[in-house]
């Protein structure tokens, strides 16, 4: 089963992306990080094309992170963990976040 | 949050076994994410309420804020909160979706 398709999908690199990627850093003390920009994927939905956040960009990201601060944490809780470091970008326009989170010990039991 | 939304969205959770906020509605989701949850829910074979939270916009923000979860979709089992999309999709896989709804009592309308 594929997660991600990071070979084919460039390391996002935005404004907001490069916020996240410090925030979650500073957070996380990540083993691995990656995060990727899927907002053109959803540029077409209603939000998107029409009212206040018409054209924005940088909206929908897609993150991988993996870090020893998930171990003995549950996934709504590891969830949360990530939504309370980013906030600031969920009040600010950042409509959809998809998270796969593990620790380093459930990275290395998928290799 | 008003006192009365989360009476609304309580009321909800207590009286439906198994919740989905959603954008749009199960027969015609308004979001690839929702959609998903929806896909999963009918393939599990599991009777839900589907809540359209574009329908309603004190409920779209009520139910994050009755959460603490930014995003939509979310899904409640018997009153608990299971997760939104990533977390359902995960659990799915893992079949830990369908032995939570078994252990919970929750019936299912079709072989899985």
């Amino acid at each position: 089963m594929t997660q991600r398709n990071a070979a084919s999908t460039p390391e996002a690199d935005g404004v907001r992306a490069r916020r996240v990627r410090d925030a979650l850093t500073a957070a996380f003390e990540p083993a691995r990080l990656e995060i990727l920009d899927e907002s053109s994927r959803h540029a077409h939905h209603v939000a998107m094309t029409r009212g206040p956040e018409a054209g924005a960009t940088e909206t929908h990201f897609r993150v991988y992170l993996v870090s020893r601060l998930f171990e003995g944490v549950n996934r709504v809780n590891r969830s949360r963990m990530v939504h309370d470091a980013l906030g600031y970008e969920f009040g600010s326009g950042l409509h959809a976040l998809a998270l796969t989170l593990r620790t380093p010990e459930e990275e290395s039991a998928l290799a | 949050m008003s006192e009365t939304i989360k009476q609304q969205i309580q009321n909800e959770i207590d009286t439906n076994p198994v919740v989905l906020f959603m954008k749009g509605d199960a027969d015609f989701p308004q979001c690839g994410f929702s959609a998903r949850v929806v896909q999963i829910l009918e393939h599990v074979g599991v009777p839900f309420k589907s809540v359209n939270v574009l329908a309603d916009a004190s409920i779209r923000q009520g139910i994050k804020d009755f959460s603490n979860w930014p995003t939509i979709p979310q899904l409640y089992v018997k009153g608990e909160f299971v997760g939104g999309c990533d977390i359902v999709t995960e659990m799915y896989q893992a079949g830990e979706l369908q032995a939570l709804l078994k252990e919970k009592n929750i019936a299912l309308t079709a072989a899985s």
